[in-house]
């Protein structure tokens, strides 16, 4: 319905300069990805100059038949806030998923390309998906706090490595409460249950779980999509503190947070990148049609 | 066509009942199809009726369940109480005295009445006519079975003279040992050969004076016929299993171990020429087939030195018996039954004595709570029917506890394995079918597989390599408290599996997730947050395991419990568990008072007492664990939202 409005853009050329290839499109390119066809993403080339954590190369993901990602380049500038957004079941959370490998727990799933975090290869024969896995925290939609004491949930990825020094555990507690912005709220009562805290401090409670183990990539799926608006700006806030100490891959649907939260912003459609540049750029001046009508809420 | 559906359908709003009389036979089959079904949707959209069926059928459950537990706990609470005795005459001039048991309304047999004397029989028929042949009669407990060879007696109203109806004041109700309760009047104290009362009232205080020291003198005794003689009696076995041991290992010719035999015996009580022809007898065998190894002369030596340890240990005990009970037949009292009969009984005997009809209010709170506290603590006696159910008890929790500790990590890995690791597939729904129809199948053939599988197999073979010198006689080869624990954890081993497989199933994926991201390994997320989250859900199904293993009796009856096992599996002889022994169940006892008591009429309060009890065990255990798992639940699930 919403690609019957839409303006076709007569013949406009693209560069790639990342990857240094001119190509032109012909017409809309939301069609013929409807189409089944492979379009090509456009990156700028600011991004050019950004020293990349996480660099994602030609990755393609199947869930069984169904192939969810296609051919996606992009890298994740390190210190930045980088946004993922896109309409419904465009793969922005699969992406999220894919760089923690937690995909790996659906049987069906099969990749190709690669993904590699800081030069290591994630997707290689014989990576130790645990080791990988503690490198990067993750924000899930729904705040998930484990049924245990707050305490307990915020040196969880410590406890399971087998940590015991009681002091290193304090320090890491608070700093990773402080950092998350809750230390104030539940200091006092750091052994009561985790799942007594409301809904906005449950998930800035995970939010400390994720960073207390000083990850390289902090991935954020969704983090306030169940929040009311104060908890969120909340949330948005932390985020803005935690730019340049964490690299955060946040994905979003409001728009209005990814324009204010972030550095870097990829507009993703149906498994496909489409275009990826620095947020200012992509909110106020995008170099597609497509994504203008996206950011401007023109459709989806 | 659709004009007469149209008027049919305003003739159904506005009178349903008639409208019935106005659809043809046949034809118009639309309208009437439309009219039922908008009649049916009436019903179904109105929610009373079936508020009514639903809570109807909740309330004759709780009326029904309501019922059985008053009837068990009524009767279980009263039977204790003592009641007053009565004596009366009847018209034969027959004395009989006792207490009301219970009593009903029949129809005489017309010879009950013919058999009345001349002046009373017109009477009574004319009573009998005026109530429709009913008369009323009263089952009485007249006890003194060694002298009147019964327990009960029914008597009709009108056999008994009437207002001979009494109480004495100085029936005294004794309960004895053995034979049952006595019911008569204390005639006569003797003391070391001596009368030394003859009145009622000296006799009764010379007995409450006398009585709890001759008691003490009794229990000393119990406690060695128990423990000392036991001991004594473990001697003479282990020196006996000792040498048998040996026996096996260095195979001495039976010829010589024949004629061994023979000499022990003569030089235990033999003429001297009787010794030595064995002597001889045992050279000339010892010519022919050689003498025995030296490790199994030696270990003849020491097992008759051990076995004269173990006798002269026997004696000694068996002498202090004999002194304690000359003392304690020194006690008797002599008490006269309603018929005249004397009776002289040891003071010993008597577990409990007292004047029924002169007891205060707190006199019979203190003989009720006394008999409940014998009930719970002693030993059962006279067939089960009187005394106590403290092995009964101890089994019971016992056996529970251990089947608990038994389903419980294998139910739980069984359904970790079922739930976390194994791959959805259709060996796992078969798996898992087969586990659901596990919890359906009858209990006693879970007992016929513990008795075939637990005890002949591995018991069997646990008898064979440790015990081998004990055979014939099995030890771990037949049912005892660890194979009935065994086979009841298999049984309720379904019931823990479908349970924890629910719960673990109920652990929302998102903590999974988080675990996972949070660079937890499969163990650890299991292990930290998959089964603290679901510790509630499997303390449940524990919960109805423990209450279906503990009230369960049929598979039982094959594996272990018996109906009279005074020996408890936890004691104080090494090595002091003895899981292999055979032990009461109140689920058993129950069945055996009620169905195999040869006084079955006594037997019969004390199925009450004894269910009362077992539901209060069952209700015990139960609510424990419930009350464990409100506290986990508040831990792990509270405010989830």
């Amino acid at each position: 319905m919403a690609m019957a409005n839409l303006q076709l853009e007569p013949e406009m050329p693209v560069t790639n300069d990342e990857y240094g290839d001119t190509m032109t499109i012909n017409g809309g390119r939301l069609e013929a990805i409807q189409r089944g066809e492979q379009v090509d993403s456009y990156t700028h080339e600011i991004l050019k100059n950004e020293e990349a954590v996480l660099d994602i190369a030609n990755f393609n993901l199947w869930y069984g038949n169904d192939q969810a990602l296609h051919n996606i380049t992009m890298c994740v500038p390190h210190g930045k806030v980088t946004a993922l957004i896109g309409p419904s079941g465009c793969g922005k959370s699969t992406l999220l998923r894919s760089v923690n490998r937690l995909n790996d727990l659906i049987d069906s799933v099969r990749i190709e390309g690669s993904m590699r975090l800081s030069g290591d290869d994630i997707y290689t024969t014989g990576v130790d998906v645990i080791e990988l896995r503690k490198r990067m925290g993750m924000v899930f939609q729904k705040s998930n706090p484990f049924p245990m004491s707050i305490y307990e949930n915020v040196i969880y990825s410590l406890r399971i490595d087998g940590e015991r020094n009681r002091s290193l555990l304090d320090e890491v507690c608070e700093r990773s409460l402080r950092g998350a912005a809750l230390w104030d709220e539940v200091k006092d009562r750091l052994h009561s249950s985790a799942l007594a805290l409301s809904g906005g401090q449950q998930q800035r409670l995970c939010i400390a779980r994720a960073i207390a183990a000083e990850p390289e990539v902090l991935l954020m799926d969704e983090p306030c999509s169940s929040l009311d608006p104060i908890a969120t700006s909340k949330i948005e806030d932390l985020i803005e503190e935690l730019k340049g100490s964490y690299t955060v891959l946040i994905v979003t649907h409001n728009m209005q947070q990814a324009s204010r939260t972030s550095d870097y912003t990829a507009f993703m459609y149906l498994g496909q990148l489409i275009e990826y540049g620095a947020t200012d750029e992509i909110f106020t001046n995008p170099a597609l049609k497509e994504t203008e009508d996206y950011v401007s809420g023109r459709f989806g | 066509m659709s004009r007469t559906v149209k008027e049919n359908n305003n003739v159904a709003v506005q009178n349903p009942a008639e409208s019935n009389h106005h659809t043809s036979p046949g034809g118009n089959g639309l309208g009437t199809r439309r009219r039922r079904s908008k009649a049916v949707n009436s019903v179904m959209a109105h929610g009373e009726p079936w508020v009514w069926l639903t809570g109807g059928a909740l309330s004759l459950a709780v009326l029904m369940i309501l019922g059985l537990l008053i009837i068990v706990i009524y009767n279980g609470s009263i039977t204790y109480w003592p009641g007053s005795i009565h004596q009366f005459t009847s018209h034969a001039g027959v004395n009989y005295m006792g207490e009301e048991f219970r009593s009903e309304n029949f129809t005489p047999q017309p010879s009950a009445v013919n058999n009345l004397p001349d002046e009373v029989r017109d009477s009574v028929a004319v009573t009998l006519a005026e109530n429709d042949g009913l008369s009323h009669r009263r089952l009485i407990r007249t006890a003194n079975f060694d002298l009147l060879g019964t327990h009960f007696t029914w008597i009709s109203d009108f056999e008994v003279i009437p207002d001979s109806d009494v109480l004495p004041e100085w029936a005294v109700l004794v309960e004895r040992m053995t034979w049952g309760r006595f019911y008569g009047f204390p005639s006569a104290l003797e003391i070391k050969g001596e009368i030394i009362a003859d009145d009622p009232h000296e006799v009764w205080e010379g007995f409450q004076k006398n009585h709890p020291k001759v008691r003490r003198l009794w229990q000393k005794r119990r406690s060695l016929e128990i423990h000392d003689l036991g001991r004594a009696n473990r001697i003479l076995e282990n020196a006996r299993l000792e040498l048998r041991r040996v026996e096996l290992q260095e195979n001495p010719p039976a010829t010589w171990v024949a004629a061994y035999e023979h000499l022990h015996r003569f030089r235990a009580g033999g003429t001297q020429e009787e010794i030595s022809e064995a002597i001889e007898a045992l050279e000339i065998i010892e010519k022919e087939v050689g003498k025995p190894s030296d490790v199994y002369l030696q270990a003849i030596k020491s097992f008759e030195s051990e076995h004269n340890r173990g006798q002269e240990a026997f004696l000694a005990i068996n002498e202090e018996i004999f002194s304690l009970n000359q003392e304690m037949d020194q006690y008797k009292i002599h008490m006269t039954a309603v018929d005249g009969q004397e009776k002289i009984l040891n003071l010993a005997e008597i577990v409990r004595a007292y004047p029924a009809n002169q007891l205060s209010v707190w006199d019979k709170i203190r003989i009720y709570l006394s008999r409940w506290w014998e009930f719970l603590r002693a030993d059962p006696r006279e067939a089960n029917s009187e005394g106590g159910v403290f092995p009964a008890i101890f089994g019971t929790v016992t056996m529970t506890m251990i089947m608990s500790l038994l389903v419980a990590p294998f139910g739980v890995l069984a359904a970790l394995y079922l739930r976390e690791y194994a791959k959805a597939g259709l060996a796992v729904s078969a798996v898992r079918i087969a586990v659901n129809n596990l919890a359906g199948v009858p209990s006693i053939v879970f007992g016929v597989f513990g008795l075939g599988f637990f005890c002949y197999i591995i018991g069997g073979s646990i008898d064979e390599i440790f015990f081998q010198a004990k055979l014939p006689s099995p030890t771990y080869g037949k049912g005892g408290l660890m194979w009935a624990s065994f086979t009841l954890a298999l049984m309720t081993l379904p019931v823990v599996i479908v349970a924890t497989e629910e719960a673990l199933a109920a652990v929302p994926g998102s903590m999974r997730q988080g675990s996972y991201a949070c660079g937890a390994s499969k163990w650890q997320t299991i292990y930290r947050i998959v089964l603290p989250r679901a510790m509630p859900g499997i303390m449940t199904g524990m919960i109805l395991a423990m209450a279906r293993g503990a009230g369960e009796v049929a598979p039982l009856m094959l594996v272990g419990a018996v109906k009279l096992a005074p020996e408890l599996p936890i004691d104080r002889v090494f090595p002091f568990i003895h899981p292999e022994r055979s032990f009461m169940h109140l689920g058993f006892h129950i069945y055996d008072l009620g169905f195999q008591s040869q006084n079955s009429e006594a037997a019969k309060p004390m199925v009450f007492t004894t269910t009362l009890l077992l539901i209060a065990l069952i209700a015990t255990l139960n609510i424990s664990a419930i009350w464990l798992r409100t506290r986990m639940r508040r831990r792990f699930v509270a405010n989830q939202f």
